[in-house]
């Protein structure tokens, strides 16, 4: 029954989507409202459609309906219900659904905003176009979902029980945290992308276009940001490796479109500000749409090999279509519009924020191809040369940590640049305490012994951009003191709620400076150990010492588990007991372990436990200390922040009166005070 | 739209191509160029001291074993090890351990515990380990009476594996090609994706 519903949920959703996409098009063909309202009726329909076949497939897993045929393949009774219900998109016919059902949802807000949109412009043919764009895509993943990969097959005679999901899978929550996040931010794309495709194929742009376009570029960029941090968690706290990132073709598949969303979200502002960069622009968004559809090809269809990859599937000829109609389509759009992008404005000088924006802007670029070329190499290599090769992290370390530094500098730099022309005083004012922080810090850290160059730049650089964003709040916040007599609190708050976007923007940049100390502190003053200590006895590592107490197993219903109890001292003082322990899943061939943490923002400690003897008297422990790990989880945190401040919507405001007035213009007397 | 303006959608055609070659190929097969070839010689010392030669066992089947006592995956293959040597040895089986990135006391002690009289060579260096290309631990080398590897198992072995290959093996006179003729790919292992577990089963960092 459910197979059956959920099947005919997802054909209908399809010819909803089909008829959609064309009402939508002769909409903006015609102008006819008639067809518009069809496109959007029809956009609405397909997410609920969507709905109720992800629903329903959530009923099939909960209820153990085995005849349904990816219950089959995931469920298992033995499976605790959280685990049941994210084993959802724990393979790759699921993993779509969630797919289709994110895309649908984003389809109902964008018809939700184009009906507002409409009813102020209802002759613009850009948003029917847009929305008849967003609804192809839905037609190609409803198509996966109701064919090559359907989820939705009747077994018959229906088997008792399945096998659960990947034993890697139920190993941890962050499942039920990770894919979703992730999918949020990279199935969003598809609507700045659609409204980009909106705007070429109408052959113009609407002066609040950039306004438009960055904050549906912002939601998904959040959540993309936030999935990245998580899957590095995830990977941080379940894999026992000790690391968070390992550059595998998935991992990139993700960083790209984040890359080259991050550098658009940059440009679009020059767009907004001067005109300028238009077509790079409009590029940048269609290039981001592009990776997540290239990215999934590749991780999704079996072309590479990775850790992420689903089995063999049959989808890969079907993604490869739609790879090539978006990207010839997308770029033959541009070859043919690019006139109607022509740049308003010109460069005024070399010192300006626009320039930092160019310079930013070049090196995401430059980022994302090192990360594309990396990852497609074993590829081109296998064609061109019949060879297996595998690019690993050195590569792509080496590669990537110089433009990373670059970025870090000017995520101070370029905030304290003015728009149009900077000044070398005005450079020199502002630069005078993050400089002498800077060294201060540096010496300070090369007194203390810190002798590897590239963590020690990057912590000086660091504190060089975050003394200049410190400096813009502080500016800003003192000149409102002195116009409106308020306290430092009330005025700061003031100042950043007067511009979300710009001190939003701050804020974000605030947080990728934690996650780039945080990097460069684990990745430079990792130190890992292991031995085999017999039961009772301590081993020493570095300040600490740990004690191996006794190992014993467990017998779960989906599991069978071995935990070895550990006690953890700090010259002397007892400081907590670890219990890293290793599951044995009926699927797995191999155990899988869980480490034991203890965090803090200063260092993790990470034990694992290897291996163990029958008797209980031996264990064999790796040991692994990270300085400064928890800054990464901590800056994607504050960037989640200051992206959710930023987007948060301004507070309806009642016409200037006269004295609020005088008091915008005394602030920005006093700003540029200080500024001279 | 003028023939230059062209040029940008037709740049994508390449990167198509080049997907749609990827889509016949197999990513998780790794190309191995040692079965069917000779199986590069060693001599190590080992655990107990004495040692042990590859060339002095020609003519006869061999198992080239390389394991650790840090990997689990090996604990779980010890007994069809043990299998196979009472099983095969009457017939001529010899087995030879290779101790990869292991230490002698570990090692020594691991084998006491679970037994097993075939000699075990320590890999100091991992020189053999890296001539054999190695992938991991554990893995193993059925070498036939010609001293030719006939079958590579990537992964903890299995009863089934080595009924596959031995009796066939043994059945070969010298010179023979012990070759499979149907069913296997010969140049060809398929490996299970290797994920950075905490066991370290496939790769050690």
């Amino acid at each position: 029954m459910n197979a059956v519903i959920g099947h005919a949920a997802t054909l209908l959703g399809l010819l909803l989507a089909a008829f959609g996409a064309v009402a939508a098009f002769v909409a903006a063909r015609t102008g006819e409202a008639r067809y518009f309202a069809g496109a959007r009726r029809a956009g609405l329909g397909v997410f609920a459609c969507v709905a109720i076949a992800f629903a329903t497939m959530e009923r099939a897993l909960i209820t153990h309906d085995f005849s349904v045929s990816y219950v089959e393949q995931v469920g298992s009774r033995a499976t605790p219900l959280f685990y049941t219900i994210i084993s959802l998109w724990s393979a790759l016919e699921g993993s779509i659904l969630l797919w289709a059902l994110i895309l649908a949802a984003y389809t109902a807000l964008l018809v939700r905003w184009s009906t507002r949109a409409n009813a102020a412009q209802p002759a613009d043919p850009q948003v029917p176009y847009a929305l008849g764009t967003l609804l192809c895509v839905n037609v190609f993943f409803l198509l996966l979902i109701s064919w090559p990969a359907n989820p939705f097959r009747v077994l018959n005679p229906a088997p008792l029980d399945g096998p659960g999901p990947n034993a890697l899978l139920q190993n941890s929550p962050f499942m039920g945290v990770h894919p979703p996040l992730l999918y949020t931010g990279y199935v969003g794309m598809a609507v700045p992308f659609s409204l980009a495709v909106g705007a070429l194929l109408a052959g113009r742009l609407n002066p609040d276009w950039p306004r438009l376009i960055r904050r549906w570029t912002l939601v998904p960029w959040t959540f993309l940001s936030l999935g990245i941090v998580a899957g590095s968690w995830w990977s941080y706290e379940v894999l026992g490796w000790g690391g968070y990132w390992a550059w595998d073709p998935v991992e990139n598949a993700s960083f790209m479109p984040w890359l080259t969303a991050t550098a658009f979200l940059h440009s679009v502002m020059v767009q907004e500000r001067r005109g300028m960069l238009k077509t790079w622009t409009i590029t940048l968004i269609v290039g981001t749409f592009l990776l997540t559809v290239l990215g999934t090809f590749l991780t999704r269809s079996g072309v590479l090999a990775s850790v992420h990859a689903f089995t063999q599937s049959a989808i890969g000829p079907f993604f490869l279509v739609f790879l090539g109609i978006v990207l010839l389509g997308s770029l033959t759009l541009l070859a043919w519009r690019s006139d109607a992008l022509r740049s308003e404005g010109r460069f005024d000088a070399a010192l300006s924020r626009e320039t930092a924006f160019v310079v930013n802007n070049l090196l995401f670029a430059a980022f994302a191809f090192v990360v594309l070329l990396g990852t497609m190499f074993p590829l081109l290599a296998e064609a061109v040369r019949g060879v297996k090769v595998s690019v690993g992290g050195p590569y792509f370390s080496e590669m990537s940590v110089p433009i990373a530094l670059l970025l870090v500098f000017l995520a101070g730099v370029g905030p304290a640049l003015p728009w149009r022309q900077g000044s070398l005083a005005l450079l020199r004012g502002k630069f005078r305490w993050p400089f002498v922080a800077a060294l201060g810090v540096g010496v300070a850290l090369a007194v203390a012994g810190v002798r590897a160059p590239l963590a020690l730049l990057t912590f000086v650089l660091a504190v060089f951009s975050g003394g200049l964003l410190v400096t813009e709040f502080a500016e800003a916040t003192g000149a409102r003191r002195r116009a409106t007599g308020a306290g430092t609190l009330p005025a700061l708050w003031g100042v950043a709620t007067s511009n979300r976007r710009r001190y939003g923007g701050y804020i974000v940049h605030t947080g990728i400076l934690v996650i780039a100390v945080g990097i460069a502190a684990s990745a430079t003053f990792r130190r890992e150990d292991e031995w085999t200590i017999p039961r009772g006895a301590t081993q020493d590592f570095g300040r600490y010492q740990i004690r191996f107490d006794s190992v014993w197993a467990v017998h779960e219903a989906r599991r069978d588990g071995v935990v070895a109890a550990t006690t953890v001292s700090l010259q002397g003082t007892v400081l907590t007991r670890l219990y890293p322990r290793l599951n044995y899943y009926p699927t797995a061939m191999e155990p899988i372990g869980t480490p034991a943490l203890r965090a803090n923002m200063r260092e993790d400690l990470y034990l694992v436990l290897l291996a163990y003897t029958q008797d209980g008297e031996h264990a064999t422990i790796k040991a692994i200390v990270s300085p400064l790990v928890g800054w990464i989880w901590l800056g994607g945190g504050i960037v989640g922040l200051g992206a959710l401040f930023a987007l948060w919507p301004a507070r309806k405001r009642d016409p200037p009166t006269p004295a609020a007035a005088a008091v915008v213009t005394r602030e920005r007397r006093a700003r540029e005070a200080v500024g001279r | 739209m003028t023939w230059r303006r062209w040029a940008i959608p037709v740049s994508g055609v390449p990167l198509l191509a080049l997907l749609a070659y990827g889509l016949t190929q197999d990513a998780r097969t790794i190309p191995s160029p040692l079965p069917g070839k000779a199986a590069p010689d060693f001599a190590l010392v080992t655990l107990s001291g004495d040692s042990v030669r590859l060339r002095d066992l020609a003519g006869q089947v061999v198992l080239v074993n390389f394991w650790a006592s840090w990997c689990l995956a090996c604990r779980g293959e010890h007994h069809v090890l043990l299998d196979a040597a009472r099983r095969y040895r009457d017939q001529g089986l010899r087995i030879v351990g290779v101790v990869y990135d292991d230490s002698r006391e570990n090692a020594s002690q691991w084998m006491a515990e679970r037994g097993g009289d075939w000699p075990n060579g320590l890999d100091l260096g991992s020189h053999t380990a890296i001539q054999y290309g190695l992938f991991g631990v554990p893995e193993t080398f059925f070498v036939g009476r010609d001293g030719r590897i006939a079958y590579k198992q990537i992964g903890p072995l299995d009863s089934a594996v080595v009924d596959r290959w031995v009796p066939r093996l043994l059945a070969a006179t010298p010179g023979a090609s012990n070759l499979p003729t149907v069913g296997e790919s010969p140049g060809y292992v398929r490996t299970s994706p290797d994920f950075p577990t905490a066991t370290g089963t496939v790769r050690r960092p």
